[in-house]
């Protein structure tokens, strides 16, 4: 095999720390666009948090969202242009904290796009607080004890939660703490594409991402942290595939 | 034999590559590269890398490519 990088993907010096699954995840959407020869007519909306630069890694056309609203904009977007490939690419607060009430809609609607769902567990941007998909005991800056069933409640499961609207169209949880689930990865990002230039819905795929500098251990050790204590709440797997396949 | 080519000034030094090789082909450096990090470099020889890309899969700055020789050497930009 060949591996070059895509030319989706800009020539450029990412900002992400050692080890960010950010990187990872950039190139799988890059190089899928580039499969699919959809480049051209792809609309991209960037999110806020440490993915806020998305649009200066990718090479379509990307707009930048208020907080949380991106499934409202990528909504707008592709009902204006339905010959356009939409897709949101959102992490685990503007999704699923300030977000949740557009995730939702957006899903029951059944929007024909393409969700991009970054889950590391941890608000990256602002310095490490919790987000709503924190795990049970695990430390924040802002759950220093660790996070606690009765202080804080569980962690929200996205996956599971949007499998039971019927507007969905298909759902994956995936993870990228080692190649043989990067690969996996690829393969679920494309079928989310896939589904919404076929028209078939709305499609999300959460995946399971490092946050070394916020979860303060080394990068190995956060491929680890996916691996064995995310992995445990967060299972992966397909949660609606309405498509069958 | 694989080509593989490590841009060691894009590399921030997480080690993912290291961990994937099952072949012991990488380790990282001693000294740093001009952003200050560490970076993955060739264990010993080329020999030993069978091309299999997990490494550039784990990647999360694109900093390693490889081109097999015996694909179509007009791809390899190295």
């Amino acid at each position: 095999m060949n591996f070059c990088r895509t030319e989706s993907l800009i020539d450029t010096v990412t900002h992400y720390c050692p080890g960010c699954g950010h990187g990872i995840i950039h190139r799988l959407v890059a190089e899928v666009l580039d499969e699919l020869g959809v480049r051209e007519k792809t609309i991209a909306t960037a999110p806020v948090g440490c993915a806020v630069l998305f649009y200066n890694y990718m090479k379509c056309d990307i707009i930048e969202c208020a907080h949380g609203r991106s499934p409202a904009v990528a909504t707008a977007i592709k009902r204006l242009l339905p010959e356009n490939v939409v897709f949101t690419y959102q992490g685990d607060g503007d999704l699923a904290a300030i977000g949740m009430a557009e995730t939702i809609h957006a899903a029951n609607r059944g929007e024909n796009i393409t969700v991009i769902f970054v889950n590391n567990a941890i608000y990256g941007m602002t310095g490490g607080q919790m987000a709503p998909t924190t795990l049970l005991g695990q430390m924040s800056t802002t759950t220093e004890a660790g996070r606690g069933n009765n202080q804080e409640g569980p962690p929200i499961k996205v996956c599971e939660l949007l499998s039971m609207l019927d507007g969905v169209t298909y759902l994956e949880r995936v993870a990228v703490n080692d190649a043989k689930n990067v690969i996996k990865t690829k393969k679920a990002i494309r079928k989310g594409f896939l589904n919404q230039i076929e028209g078939r819905g709305f499609s999300m795929v959460e995946v399971l991402s490092m946050c070394p500098t916020d979860w303060k251990v080394s990068p190995l050790k956060a491929a680890e942290f996916v691996n064995i204590d995310m992995k445990s709440v967060f299972p992966l797997g397909v949660y609606k595939d309405e498509d069958g396949q | 034999m694989a080509d593989i080519q490590i841009d060691i000034e894009r590399c921030k030094g997480c080690g993912l590559c290291v961990l994937q090789c099952g072949h012991g082909c990488l380790k990282m450096s001693e000294d740093t590269n001009e952003s200050g990090n560490t970076y993955a470099m060739i264990n010993g020889s080329k020999d030993k890398c069978t091309g299999c890309g997990l490494c550039c899969q784990m990647c999360p700055d694109v900093a390693i490519s490889i081109c097999n020789e015996k694909t179509n050497t007009k791809k390899n930009k190295s």
